[in-house]
């Protein structure tokens, strides 16, 4: 029973953290109709910021954790979102009227391009940072079995539903959301009313970028270490998320994360830890050869 | 009366397809003008390539004097030209609201009340459905709808595409009432594209047919409504 109760708390916890990237693939997705291979580099990128502004911070002696990680968050969001703009505008805009494989094909030389560039700058070891918010709550124990509650789970799990709320008001009831939801349905038709597509396009991946960059301050908080790979095996956890709910639509995104979170959380703990990894892998596979539409989906419709 | 929008000498391809040859064309402000031509002729793509889709290959269009012919999409559209397209193209997953809403999103904030209200004084069962997903709603309802997004943006110029096209005949009689109303009422200035040329003559204070991307016949509604090869050619057998 304990170990159940654990299990769905760090699954929630890292489903969070995977529904978050998820929504920015799935973003990109309904608005070109393109997988942005680069998306899990950006969440990287967000985690590496993080440590350098956490490490200058601390050296600064602002330790405040509230007033650290407010910072970190907003230092990070703006550098991957200029990030998110950059891939955009040199890997996807010029390809805009070329055929499907080259966007791809650029998005994953982006995605190898963003990687060796912080291997590079930053050099290939792990970088640790000091825990920022160790501690949590002891909530009960069962059979010799005690149920932590981190407060860097709080942390992830508060600051995802905040941010869930937000961006559910950004797009269902501004202006910028429906335009950004009409791009999705008829892109030349939205031209027509007056709409500039590309900047709608543009913002699109802003925001994928600033979501996948509070991801990635938060699993660096979490787990205290980062470096240059992590972008990869999230990329791709996350973009199973994003097909498990069923690509395109953003309540599925954040669901397809959280089962991802959930599977990965109880593999580890009843089956093999070495293994969950695989677990997730083969969940995609399963998905694209029964489901491909996913859970929440549309059923995909040949335009003509 | 001034001109609003003219063409001349405009050439365009439709993918590999030379779709328009050399297209002069006239509308003066508060005039309904209408286009009629067989299926092919290139009538959709002369409207499209007022907005530049695609983009003119040489020739010149100038909307109130001002050239537009290789200005973006968006901002010609901001220039006061709303189009109501062939099939429509409302945004199917959203409510009508929001697809009225779109329509509105450059013109000035303070006039939306009162021009939704005008629209469901228009269109009333707009006002029933407004919060119900625009592609439940019945072809001839998204044809009212297409139209009322493209008024909310109060066009100085309108452009409707064969907004007859798969209608039943209660609704072709009141798009014709309404084009009428916005012309006489609102003094707004219309460029009407027509298969049902029997209509669309009788509106139009001036007519052009297209045949093969080039305009062979020009005239006052009447004329071509009394003219013989109009007649054998797009009147025979419609109603």
């Amino acid at each position: 029973m304990g170990q159940l109760i654990q299990q769905l708390i760090n699954g929630l916890t890292l489903g969070s953290v995977y529904g978050l990237i998820a929504l920015g693939y799935t973003m990109v997705y309904g608005i070109i109709g393109m997988i942005n291979f680069a998306h899990g580099d950006i969440y990287m990128i967000a985690a590496i910021i993080a440590v350098t502004v956490l490490t200058l911070l601390g050296s600064l002696g602002i330790m405040a954790v509230p007033v650290a990680l407010l910072i970190t968050l907003v230092v990070a969001i703006i550098f991957t979102s200029v990030y998110g703009w950059s891939v955009e505008r040199i890997a996807y805009r010029p390809l805009r009227n070329a055929s499907r494989l080259a966007p791809l094909i650029s998005a994953i030389g982006m995605s190898i391009f963003l990687q060796n560039m912080v291997q590079l700058t930053q050099g290939a070891r792990v970088k640790p940072i000091n825990a920022l918010l160790p501690g949590g709550f002891e909530l009960f124990t069962s059979n010799g079995f005690t149920v932590h509650l981190a407060y860097t789970q709080i942390m992830i799990i508060v600051v995802t539903a905040v941010l869930l709320a937000v961006f559910t008001w950004l797009i269902t009831k501004t202006s910028f959301g429906r335009q950004q939801r009409a791009c999705e349905q008829d892109r030349t038709m939205t031209a027509l009313l007056g709409i500039n597509v590309d900047r709608t396009i543009s913002m699109t991946f802003v925001i994928g970028a600033a979501l996948a960059a509070v991801a990635g301050v938060m699993v660096t908080v979490y787990y205290g270490v980062v470096d240059f790979s992590i972008g990869f095996l999230a990329g791709i956890k996350a973009f199973t998320a994003a097909v498990l709910g069923g690509i395109g639509s953003l309540p599925g995104a954040m669901l397809g994360g959280l089962i991802i979170g959930m599977i990965e959380s109880f593999w580890s703990a009843y089956l093999s830890p070495e293994y969950k990894d695989v677990a997730t892998f083969v969940l995609l596979i399963l998905v694209l050869m029964f489901r491909p539409s996913g859970l929440l989906g549309r059923p995909e419709v040949e335009k003509v | 009366m001034s001109t609003m929008l003219e063409y001349s000498g405009v050439h365009a391809y439709y993918g590999a397809i030379h779709a328009l040859r050399g297209v002069d064309l006239v509308v003066n402000e508060g005039e309904i003008v209408t286009l009629i031509g067989a299926n092919g002729a290139g009538k959709s793509t002369l409207m499209m390539t007022l907005f530049g889709k695609p983009t003119a290959s040489s020739g010149q269009i100038r909307f109130q004097g001002d050239d537009i012919t290789r200005t973006q999409t968006h901002k010609i559209s901001r220039e006061g030209i709303a189009l109501v397209p062939e099939g429509r193209r409302i945004f199917q997953r959203m409510t009508v609201m929001e697809n009225l809403q779109m329509g509105a999103t450059f013109a000035d904030k303070a006039n939306f009340d009162a021009d939704l209200k005008r629209m469901f004084e228009m269109f009333p069962i707009l006002e029933k459905r407004q919060q119900q997903r625009a592609g439940t709603l019945s072809g001839g309802e998204q044809q009212m709808l297409a139209i009322a997004r493209a008024l909310m943006g109060r066009p100085k110029l309108l452009l409707l595409d064969e907004p007859s096209l798969g209608l039943a005949p209660l609704y072709i009689k009141q798009v014709f009432k309404i084009i009428k109303e916005l012309n006489t009422r609102d003094k707004m200035t219309i460029l009407l594209v027509e298969q049902n040329a029997h209509h669309a003559l009788k509106v139009a204070h001036r007519a052009y047919v297209l045949q093969h991307g080039e305009i062979v016949l020009t005239g006052t509604g009447e004329e071509l409504l009394a003219s013989a090869e109009v007649r054998a050619a797009y009147l025979e057998g419609s109603h």
